[in-house]
């Protein structure tokens, strides 16, 4: 196998799920209800312990001397392969819900794939996670239903978060150079096959929470290839300002 | 405010099989499967294997404490709700 | 009417180590105290969450973000126990919540400091917390039932969140450069007098000790706690080198203890009138959330209505 190609495998999996964590992890004391918070907090917990699997597991692969916490938070913007869905800004309750819904959705899928991938590290990652975001799909299918078919208000708030969100859904299911490498070697997951099984699902879910499924085809697309958002930016001055600010410490 | 309030749940955890589900705490929760999920999230931090009973604290009936020697007070039925023990400041006004 | 047969017979059950528990009598005073004590403390998670939430997006590693994820999540969750046990005395958490986001109720000064470097959430860890389970271990002890099992239940999770404020504070102040000592240093001067504050005015001064402490509901006196708190506290401080910013501060082999210098309780009294550096700045944060949150909480309340109605129609 490539090493390129695993280790930018690796490196776009840690990514989404340390920026989409470092995000999550805003709502921390602000949430709209205590238990909300905690549970917004668990997620948030679970993202960031799985890049740090992932970066670890990096860290040991390019043995360049930097560990987990160099290759997480000391990397320039363009050195970072999120999908830019992750980086966006929480919006309100409903918009973080909506990415939420998004994202584990597909995430899920793709983890029940990965689980049958040949290499060892990947599929016990997967199967790992899998427990963990079973339960970020349900809390966010729950809340998709209750803000969709609650208030009048909450309906429109909800509609209007789908809708934003829904051009960025395009990067998550887009198979490029390295996911079809991975395909073909075996131990990689075709983004694109989880498509149909991911719209049926959407479909029954949307239609039970009285939400219009977005149609628009084109999507934003260039965090695989660390082309980021004006967010991105700012999203990282706080998230490296300590290990910038004071290079080789240890904390 | 009254008709967004969350009520109050009740929660009960088997901890592991071969033990009774205990009284762990409560919670707020729109609805049982939210007060279900809450509380793997606040009382077990998720662990896995354990059973959970909410019930609605208002649906909880009590005996009253009669045997204890120094009750006196006639008894009320709801565990958890007795407001007319309590005298509201003013200017909370509606509870 | 509360007749003194009755007052009698409660403080004897009350002296005789007995719990007191939601539906059993007690006197209005009792409840009144609990009421205010117990919000208080749920208050004080809650607001607590702020000042170190602060540094969650900047923790220097991917390690201390988690750690520091878990602890305010866990403030979370006390506030929430608290509220809970406060709830068993009839009252309920929204109103208790608006007492809060109207500046009517008191929650904690400690919290009304900003965090302004890495170094106080190891200074907030390694003292707030330390101050807070010397008083906690004390009211594990008191009176009222379900307020004792809150406290149990939160003496248990706290146990961490002392240490890793340590363990922050070793990486700064001792084993790290220059730049982190100082850091470290300077922390610790801003933390070290607010958190005796934090017991609350000296026995002599304070309103309600007396009382309390007959009822157990209080186990301990203000100054008692403060002198355990600077017992164990100061050594720790020697360990990491740092110097503890009272120069009146020295051991008394008479006493057992060490002699401290006198709080300001100026200070301490303006912070709790408002006039902290946070004080606005933190119930406006808090009613911000609350408010942001209200169709999120009216929405989910909207659609179980809705699921029972549906389910009384598919039932019938």
């Amino acid at each position: 196998m490539s090493n390129q190609v695993y280790n930018t495998y690796l490196l776009r999996l840690a990514d989404d799920t340390l920026i989409l964590g470092q995000r999550l992890s805003e709502w921390c004391g602000h949430g709209p209800i205590l238990e909300e918070d905690i549970a917004l907090s668990n997620i948030a917990l679970d993202y960031i312990g799985q890049s740090t699997n992932v970066y670890k597991q990096l860290a040991s692969l390019v043995n360049d001397g930097r560990d987990e916490d160099a290759i997480a938070l000391t990397r320039m913007e363009s050195e970072y392969v999120n999908a830019l869905m992750m980086e966006l800004p929480n919006g309100d309750y409903g918009t973080t819900i909506a990415r939420q819904y998004y994202y584990s959705s597909f995430y899920l899928l793709y983890l029940e794939q990965l689980k049958n991938s040949s290499d060892h590290f990947l599929a016990g990652f997967a199967e790992k996670s899998i427990k963990e975001v079973k339960y970020h799909l349900q809390h966010a299918t729950d809340w998709i239903l209750r803000l969709g078919d609650g208030t009048p208000e909450s309906h429109s708030r909800m509609q209007h978060a789908v809708n934003g969100l829904w051009p960025y859904l395009g990067e998550l299911f887009h198979d490029d150079e390295t996911d079809m490498e991975a395909v073909k070697e075996g131990w990689g997951v075709s983004r694109e096959a989880l498509k149909t099984a991911w719209t049926n699902r959407v479909n029954a879910v949307f239609a039970e929470a009285g939400l219009t499924v977005p149609s628009e085809a084109w999507y934003h697309s260039g965090g695989r290839k660390g082309s980021h958002t004006e967010h991105m930016g700012f999203l990282l001055a706080e998230m490296q300002f300590l290990q910038r600010a004071f290079p080789g410490a240890k904390w | 405010m009254s008709n967004s309030n969350w009520p109050l749940w009740e929660i009960f955890i088997r901890s592991k099989n071969g033990l009774a589900h205990k009284h762990a705490g409560s919670l707020h929760a729109a609805d049982a499967k939210m007060a279900i999920e809450n509380a793997r999230d606040v009382y077990t931090r998720r662990m896995e294997g354990v059973s959970i009973w909410v019930v609605r604290s208002s649906d909880i009936v009590a005996s009253s404490p009669a045997d204890k020697d120094f009750l006196y007070e006639p008894a009320n039925d709801k565990v958890y709700r007795h407001p007319t023990f309590y005298e509201i400041p003013p200017e909370v006004g509606h509870m | 009417m509360e007749n003194q047969a009755l007052l009698e017979r409660f403080q004897n059950y009350v002296d005789a180590e007995n719990k007191i528990e939601a539906k059993d009598w007690m006197p209005d005073g009792y409840r009144k105290t609990l009421v205010r004590q117990i919000a208080q403390h749920a208050h004080s998670e809650v607001v607590g969450m702020l000042p170190e939430g602060n540094w969650i997006s900047r923790a220097p590693s991917l390690r201390r973000k988690a750690i520091l994820i878990s602890k305010v999540q866990d403030e979370a969750g006390h506030g929430l126990y608290l509220y809970s046990a406060c709830e068993t005395l009839g009252v309920e958490r929204d109103a208790l919540i608006e007492e809060l986001l109207s500046g009517k109720a008191k929650y904690s000064s400690i919290f009304n400091y900003p965090t302004v470097s890495w170094a106080d959430i190891g200074a907030i860890g390694w003292l707030v917390d330390g101050a807070a389970i010397v008083n906690q271990v004390s009211l594990q002890r008191t009176s009222y039932g379900p307020y004792s099992r809150a406290m149990v239940r939160i003496c248990k999770e706290e146990s961490f969140h002392q240490r890793q404020g340590y363990e922050i504070m070793i990486a700064l102040a001792k084993n790290g450069n220059e730049a982190q000592k100082r850091m470290a240093q300077e922390a610790f001067n801003r933390w070290w007098w607010p958190s005796l504050m934090m017991f609350g005015p000296s026995d002599s001064a304070s309103a309600h000790s007396g009382q309390n402490m007959a009822w157990k509901i209080k186990r301990h006196s203000n100054d008692e706690l403060r002198q355990k708190f600077v017992d164990m506290t100061v050594p720790q401080a020697e360990y990491l080198g740092l110097t503890i910013p009272d120069k009146d501060l020295k051991w008394n082999e008479s006493t057992g203890h060490y002699d401290f210098g006198e709080i300001d309780w100026t200070e301490f009294n303006e912070v709790v009138k408002g006039n902290g550096p946070c004080n606005k700045q933190r119930l406006q944060t808090r009613n911000k959330a609350h408010e942001e949150g209200a169709w999120v909480r009216e929405a989910a309340m909207a659609y179980a209505r809705k699921q029972e109605e549906r389910q009384a129609v598919s039932a019938a």
